[in-house]
């Protein structure tokens, strides 16, 4: 099991978007969180941030979640949008190496942490991370919508527990829903993936 | 056999994009220019639009535009209530009634609420026995079913009818839809054991992860549609016809759908994506309208759900003597869904049923969009059947595993109405692998055994589809420098069947993989029509056509060199990609030497003359396409001879907690019965997939309205509780029969469905094992029906219930 950011909870995220004016409601995040509308005494929204090693400027509303900056500012598409309200996993990224649901995490809220995504895990040479790969050679994606959000979820995993037993992986990885039913494959590759290091 | 690529483990070309993130669904697109839809829809259940006031919507600065239902449709809306994308009288929650583009979404969502509409209420129904009732609310305008071919229409039964239905007795109505065989009086005379019980089994969502959303544009005078599918071809020309352009001007794009379980297999299922097409024909922009997570719950579908009586009759020495089931079958608010008529099939085919009878009405709800959804009829069926041929054990004095191999299909073996054979059957072996690997034998002592409050219970369970089918098309092209290319519309949602049934190209040929590319992911890529994709037929259906195309291929190149290099075609074979005289192999051609011929020889070898004429349009349009272009190989497949069947056995071992209800998985066992295996990998992720989706049939989801207001409550994944890691076993067991099927050129069979139905048929068989054999009759077997039958609690819930608690 990895840790909990303090600064991440769900409690402080449903502050943030209240206190940027929006209501606190999946739907109307979703549309909050694109929006162009500086709130009154809204904080400065040239933010910078940093993204797989790269200090990223970008023009970030306050009530705007990561997964929305990640997808529709910076367009790193590979953080997925399932549910948009904290259930399924697909936005998985690391902030400052801790699994973090993108899409429940106001991106003003990171700026001094570090971001990772799917995008950032190959090497420069573009070998696959070791997670990557295993997911590879076990065939862990089925439709592949998830798969980002597994392997960001694995890589957090196995950061805090390089040699999980199976039982601690499956709930390591239990933030992370997969309707085709791929749970066993995903394990397969996250055993792997411990082995190949 | 011994074959190249058949039976191998290989890198699908997609995998590397999924773990990498590269891989584009159809909302990662973006265009020069783009505005965003929002759909306003239907907040009630049933109702009719009187006015709509959009002005001050389309006053506000970023709004482009307003589409309708009288854009759509300016000369009224279609009768049948299932292809319409947008409407004046919708029939559930959720339904869109009109989108509205703006610059951003916020601009369009803002937008929204500006926008006044006036609806009338219309009376609702969320149960099809509220609905048959005498003086119930009908769902549709103009009736409560929709007969094909006739349009709506009334069904009403009298109140005792109903409740005589409710109390477990045979409904006394007369059916829509009825088929029967044998002679179903004697077999239910010879009997020594009947069991007759009504049951009930849910509607839930589909819940792909990849909501539907979908982008379109128009580009000097073509469509082109980035959306989600189970097979781009198959789709695609429903698609044109739905949103109204000519096939040849519509381009569908599609490398990666994000789970479709039958509900993206065909247009009809999946009409919305016209939706932002026809806008941005309207608005002249490209449209992109994003589909958040209750949209998709609202706009997509949900499996049926069954209310029904079943009596089935067994001599002593185990064999199925009579079957007799009636159905009546949630039809949704939109019309639509065969799983009745499924679930009698598949009862059909796995227990060999002497004589039987089915009988079905299906009564729309305004509730979802009812459709396949993964083993359609048949999953559900099964879980309700296991347990009852496990009672006739105990009352027979059988071994359970002995009463189904008993009652297995083999080959030679007929089912269904029209008694169709199978092309091949192997369920015997089927089951001696499960309890093999399983240890039945080993295992059966610790059934019912207590150990505290908790109880071990064994299920064995099997599962059914019809798995595969005929007609289609397939191309493939070998280019000037060697490459093959297989030209494939099967979709790409998670099989690999794309890739897996286009490796029959490569193995006719000899190629090797390194040298072969599948193209596909969007129509303009010259694609051939392939199935829908749906009923677990993939495997067998496109295989057949690429290796069709191959073969065509083949006798084009060995025509060349014989052109060229003297002696008759017959002279001469292949391997290493060359063609060579078998009496002396030194004298051949390369591939692409062949290739370069067929060039400067045009005509058949290049696909511009003697083309196929029975080829489906969307294949001669690709072919017309790519004329001239390459050496090509063009099959069209004719109809296959016999029902190939798809069959899996499950075994489980659980440990239920008597005191929480809730249990544990100690071994799952999964496998398949499907003809030469194909890609192992593939279907090694079929069978855990379908073990985790019979979990959820048999045990979790559920599908909840507000009686009140006929509001969803499981729009959600939690809501609908589908199964996540905790839900599941650790580790799920799984192997395959491997015996070759001969109506297919490589033997092979499809297994997607079937592998669910197992599970689903096992599990509920286990629960009831581990409660003394008591039959719940229902699916789900939820936690507090466990709970509250061990504390001898007579149950609150309405009896048969559909859109509710024990629905």
């Amino acid at each position: 099991m990895y840790p909990v950011n303090p600064k991440l909870t769900r409690r402080r995220f449903i502050k943030g978007v209240i206190a940027s004016g929006a209501a606190a409601t999946s739907t109307s995040i979703w549309y909050a969180a694109n929006g162009a509308e500086r709130p009154p005494g809204a904080v400065e929204r040239l933010i910078r941030i940093n993204v797989n090693g790269q200090v990223r400027s970008v023009d970030v509303p306050p009530q705007e979640t990561l997964a929305s900056t990640l997808r529709y500012k910076l367009g790193l598409t590979g953080t997925k949008l399932g549910c948009n309200r904290g259930e399924c996993g697909a936005c998985t990224v690391l902030v400052d190496d801790i699994p973090s649901y993108g899409c429940s995490i106001l991106t003003h809220s990171v700026k001094a942490m570090r971001i990772e995504t799917v995008e950032g895990l190959e090497s420069a040479n573009g070998d696959l991370h070791p997670v990557q790969q295993a997911f590879v050679e076990e065939l862990s994606p089925q439709c592949g919508y998830c798969t980002p959000g597994q392997v960001m979820a694995a890589v957090g995993l196995l950061r805090a527990n390089p040699n999980p037993t199976r039982e601690e992986a499956r709930q390591g990885m239990a933030g992370n829903i997969c309707r085709c039913g791929s749970y066993d494959s995903y394990l397969n590759g996250v055993m792997r993936a411990a082995e190949i290091g | 056999m011994a074959y190249m690529h058949i039976g191998k483990d290989f890198v699908p070309p997609d995998a590397p994009g999924k773990v990498t993130g590269r891989i584009k669904y159809s909302e990662d697109y973006t265009r020069e220019g783009m505005v965003y839809a929002r759909l306003l829809t239907s907040p009630v259940p049933h109702g009719r639009v009187v006015n709509i006031d959009a002005s001050a919507a389309l006053a506000m600065d970023g709004v482009v535009g307003i589409l309708t239902a009288d854009d759509v449709y300016p000369d009224g809306e279609p009768q049948s209530t299932g292809l319409k994308i947008l409407t004046n009288e919708p029939t559930l929650v959720g339904e869109p009634i009109l989108a509205v583009a703006a610059v951003d979404e916020k601009t369009a969502e803002s937008a929204m609420a500006l926008i006044s509409l006036t609806i009338e209420r219309l009376p609702f129904v969320l149960d099809p026995l509220d609905s048959l009732r005498e003086g119930g609310a009908d769902a549709y305008t103009g009736g409560n079913t929709f007969v094909f071919r006739q349009g709506f229409a009334q069904e009403k039964w009298t109140s005792d009818q109903i409740t005589s239905f409710q109390n477990g007795r045979e409904p006394s109505a007369e059916p829509q839809q009825s088929w029967e065989y044998g002679d179903l009086e004697a077999g239910f005379a010879s009997s020594d054991f009947v069991y007759e019980t009504s049951f009930s089994t849910a509607g839930y969502p589909h819940m792909s992860m990849e909501p539907r959303s979908a982008m379109a544009y128009w580009e000097n005078g073509k469509c082109y549609l980035h959306g989600t599918s189970q097979s781009l071809t198959a789709l695609a020309e429903p698609m044109a016809n739905i949103i109204g352009v000519p096939l040849e001007d519509f381009v569908f794009i599609n490398e990666a759908t994000g789970g479709g379980f039958g509900q993206r297999s065909r247009a009809g299922s999946i009409p919305s994506m016209a939706i932002p097409a026809r806008f941005s024909q309207k608005i002249n922009r490209p449209v992109m309208m994003r589909v958040t997570r209750e949209e998709e719950f609202t706009i997509g579908g949900a499996r049926q759900g069954l209310q029904g009586w079943i009596k089935v009759g067994f001599r002593s020495d185990g064999s199925m003597a009579a079957m007799d089931m009636y159905c009546v079958s949630d039809s949704g608010g939109k019309g639509g869904g065969g799983d009745a008529n499924s679930a009698a099939a598949g009862v059909s085919a796995l227990y060999q049923s002497e004589a039987m009878r089915f009988r079905n009405t299906s009564i729309g709800t305004n509730t979802g969009h009812r459709g396949a959804q993964r083993g359609p009829g048949e999953n559900q069926i099964m879980a309700i059947v296991a347990p009852i041929m496990d009672k006739a054990a105990e009352a027979l004095g059988l071994d359970r595993l002995a009463i189904r191999k008993m009652n297995a299909a083999q080959n030679g073996d007929v089912s269904g109405s029209r008694s169709t054979p199978f092309t091949s059957a192997y369920m015997p072996e089927a089951l001696e692998m499960a309890a093999e690997q399983f240890d039945w034998e080993g295992r059966k002592s610790r059934s019912r055994q207590a150990n505290g409050s908790k109880v071990t219970g064994l299920g064995i369970g099997q599962g059914y589809h019809n798995a595969g089918r005929s007609g289609m098309d397939g191309i493939v092209r070998m280019l000037p420098n060697g490459r093959l290319q297989m030209h494939t519309g099967v979709g790409n949602l998670g099989t690999y069947s794309y890739a897996s049934t286009s490796r029959a190209a490569a193995e006719v040929l000899k190629m090797s993989w390194d040298d072969c590319d599948i193209i596909t992911g969007r129509t303009d890529r010259h694609l051939a029509i392939s199935s829908p994709q749906d009923g677990s037929n993939s495997i067998f259906t496109n295989t057949r056509t690429a290796y069709g195309a191959a073969q065509d291929m083949l006798a084009k190149m060995k025509e060349i060199a014989a052109m060229d290099l003297g002696g008759a075609a017959a002279d001469y074979d292949i391997d290493g990609s060359r063609v060579y005289q078998i009496t002396d192999n030194t004298v051949g051609m390369t591939y692409a030497t062949v290739a370069q011929r067929a060039l400067e020889l045009g005509g058949k070898f290049t696909g511009e003359a003697e083309v196929p004429e029975d080829l489906n349009s969307l294949t001669a349009l690709s072919v017309s396409r790519l004329a001239g272009s390459a050496l090509m190989g063009i099959y069209h497949d004719p109809r296959h001879a016999g029902n190939p069947p798809g069959f899996a056995v499950a075994m489980i071992e659980i440990e239920l907690d008597t005191e929480t209800g809730k249990f544990d998985i100690i071994e799952l066992v999964n496998i398949a019965e499907c003809g030469t295996v194909v890609h192992p990998q593939g279907l090694k992720n079929q069978l855990v997939g379908g073990a985790v989706w019979g979990i959820g049939l048999s045990v979790l989801e559920r599908h909840l309205y507000d009686p009140q207001n006929g509001i969803p409550a499981s729009t959600g994944f939690w809501q609908s509780k589908i199964p996540t890691y905790l839900d599941t076993p650790a580790n799920i067991g799984t192997g395959w029969v491997d015996l070759p099927d001969p109506e297919n050129p490589v033997g092979a069979r499809g297994i997607g469905e079937p592998s669910m139905g197992s599970v689903s048929a096992a599990l509920n068989a286990a629960i009831s094992d581990a409660l003394d054999g008591h039959l719940f009759d229902a699916a789900p077997v939820t936690t507090d029906m466990i709970i509250n039958h061990v504390a001898g609690i007579s149950e609150e819930a309405i009896p048969l219930a559909q859109n509710n608690f024990r629905g």
